[in-house]
């Protein structure tokens, strides 16, 4: 049951309001008003002056094969991260789930990586897929596999996405868990009893349970995959080699911080934010309208 | 349809011995109800010939084969749980499809057997419907047409009705009941609840402390409880038990403050100053104002034909009797139908026959 709370007048509740207007305000509504601005703008060479240019940016972008091929790698990271991010963390999930020795100790061991700061975790994989000196990149180098991730494209993507998907896979691994918990065990056991195997029980009942908390975690996952993987491609790659691994995340700080090229970085910034504001209506449209119990 | 022998099975959580060796046979379309107060390993042996739990030791046939160390996919039964179990993802019509699909059954078949069970449970109009826009009685149905579809070789219900109020508990039992007969499946019923374990079932297995108490008809167990236990549990109100003392020749027993009650149906071995235990029950005592047993009624439960009086003897033992119509005395004096009493040994409990 809801509780309201009735006020006299509105000067109370709008003081109490106010801290979190004014943080959402200084750094969400400015920024992003900023960014719509500029991406009409257009500076000169050496930054002193700008004039308007409507929707250039935009339409430059939409042509420029660079841009198109960050497009292209992001849908590749992301669907790869969410894909092998899901996919460890349901297989973890259920395995933590039965009843086994130390699960608690389990539990908390896979639960750490998010702890992790994402600098930190580029460079732990940095040291484990280093052609010269990494204990995988030098084990690859042993049975013949030609491993240089900084020359490699395919390579350094694949790396990055093992990275990025494995600082995710304890936030997923929580949810499922937690999703795999509140499944009644007698449920579980009507289906054994009804003949269902273990595979089948998982696929026909466990798994459709569990949709909520996948297609929620999916959402959650393509955010992470868009926006919050900089720190890993940055440690890791910087976007190379060539463009291999620039994403449109990393291709805003290349053009804007970089390149200082602002109207154009402010553009895709603008972008961006359509797919995440996209991302989140879909999200609360479903959960409102899946939940079995 | 088959035949369900429980041989020797017993089970251990750690150290702690829940069932201690259970013996039963139970004969093709015949419904045994399990009856024990809580904690008495009741769902445990439920669960182990469902092959959800596996026993430490003994052995489960179901047809003369044994089981034991078969999933609960490949025995062949069907179980109704205390909280349903309804796949909460499907509508009614697959969650009792859902076996028959598994088994591989042409999609005319399934569609044919839910609705004959559908039919027989009237929820024909409920098949499109998912669980949760269900009341309890409505997927108390469902648990149920999911189990007859199958139609498997045993049934087994895990206290089915406790979660029903007592009006739909009362409907549920006789409809149970009626479709357990009209379908002469072989059922397994677990319950704490005695009145239901009386009405339903075809034999009784008492259980106490992970020991069939007794095993027998619910008549038997109620006329000729095996023990104290037994006796106190079956039954309601409780039956009464009062210390006492067989007499010279053992055909009467002496109660503390001295009265003496004849045993009519035969004298017990032992003879003078044997210490027993008798159990009297409440309907069988009745108004004797001239010699009976004083008691000092402390509250009257009037249910309208009968009065149920509970109160205590002047040396403090309490005592219920139930009385034909009003009583409202404070005080009132009662003596047994004769040939009613239960004879108890004082120190074991067990029953003692003439």
């Amino acid at each position: 049951m809801r509780k309201k709370v009735i006020f006299r007048g509105v000067a109370l509740p709008y003081l109490l309001l106010l801290p979190q207007l004014l943080i959402t305000a200084v750094f969400f509504f400015w920024p992003a008003g900023m960014a719509v601005w500029q991406s009409t703008q257009r500076e000169d060479a050496f930054g002193l002056s700008s004039e308007f240019v409507a929707l250039e940016n935009f339409t430059d972008l939409f042509r420029d094969p660079i841009y198109l091929n960050a497009a292209w790698n992001t849908a590749v990271f992301s669907t790869a991260v969410a894909a092998l991010a899901l996919g460890a963390a349901l297989f973890l999930a259920v395995q933590a789930d039965k009843q086994i020795r130390a699960a608690g100790l389990y539990k908390t061991l896979l639960i750490w990586p998010y702890a992790v700061a994402p600098a930190l975790a580029a460079v732990l994989w940095l040291f484990i897929f280093h052609p010269s000196i990494g204990l995988v990149g030098r084990g690859f180098a042993a049975i013949g596999i030609n491993w240089d991730y900084r020359v490699n494209g395919g390579q350094a993507m694949t790396m990055v996405i093992i990275a990025a998907a494995w600082k995710q896979v304890s936030y997923n691994f929580i949810f499922f868990l937690a999703g795999l918990q509140s499944i009644p065990t007698s449920v579980l056991e009507a289906a054994a009893i009804d003949g269902a195997r273990p595979m089948r029980r998982f696929w026909t009942v466990i798994f459709p349970l569990l949709s909520p908390t996948a297609f929620f975690l999916l959402v959650v996952n393509l955010v992470y995959a868009f926006f919050d993987t900089f720190g890993v491609i940055h440690a890791l790659t910087r976007g190379g080699p060539g463009n291999a691994t620039e994403t449109l995340i990393y291709k805003v700080y290349v053009d804007g911080v970089q390149n200082l090229n602002f109207g154009s970085s402010a553009a895709q910034s603008v972008i961006l934010m359509v797919i995440v504001i996209g991302l989140t209506a879909i999200q609360f449209r479903f959960i409102e309208r899946r939940v079995h119990y | 349809m088959a035949s369900l022998d429980i041989e020797g099975v017993t089970k251990s959580f750690g150290a702690t011995k829940v069932l201690h060796g259970i013996d039963l046979a139970i004969r093709d379309g015949e419904m045994v109800v399990i009856v024990g107060a809580s904690g008495c390993g009741k769902s445990t042996l439920l669960r182990i010939v469902a092959g959800l739990e596996s026993p430490t030791g003994g052995a489960v046939l179901i047809d003369g084969v044994n089981v034991t160390p078969l999933e609960p996919a490949d025995r062949d039964i069907a179980m109704v749980f205390q909280t349903y179990a309804l796949y909460p993802h499907m509508s009614v019509f697959d969650n009792m499809a859902y076996g028959l699909k598994i088994r591989g059954l042409p999609k005319d078949e399934i569609r044919r057997r839910v609705q004959e069970a559908a039919d027989l449970l009237s929820i024909g109009q409920l098949l499109d419907r998912k669980p949760r826009q269900l009341s309890g009685g409505q997927r108390q149905r469902v648990a149920m047409g999911r189990a007859i579809v199958r139609h498997p070789k045993l049934f087994l219900f895990d206290e089915p009705l406790s979660n029903l109020d007592a009006k739909l508990r009362v409907q549920m039992r006789a409809e149970i009941r009626r479709l357990q007969k009209r379908l002469s499946v072989t059922s397994l019923f677990v319950t704490h609840d005695q009145v239901e374990a009386m009405t339903l079932g075809d034999r009784l297995v008492v259980m106490h402390e992970g020991r069939a108490a007794q095993i027998g008809t619910p008549m038997e167990v109620w006329s000729k409880p095996a023990d104290t236990y037994v006796a106190s549990f079956i039954g309601s109100p409780a039956m009464n038990f009062l210390a006492a003392t067989l007499v010279e020749g053992g055909a009467a027993a002496r109660l503390a403050n001295g009265t003496v009650w004849p045993l009519t149906d035969g004298a017990r071995a032992g003879g003078e100053g044997r210490p027993v235990t008798i159990g009297i029950r409440p309907e069988h005592l009745m108004p004797d104002p001239a010699a009976g047993l004083l008691i000092a009624v402390e509250l009257a439960e009037p249910l309208g034909s009968e009065t149920v009086l509970h109160g205590r003897l002047a040396d403090g033992t309490t005592l219920t009797a139930r009385i034909a119509g009003v009583a409202t005395a404070e005080a009132i004096r009662v003596s047994p139908e004769p040939g009613t009493l239960h004879v108890f040994d004082a120190e074991t409990g067990k029953r003692v026959v003439p």
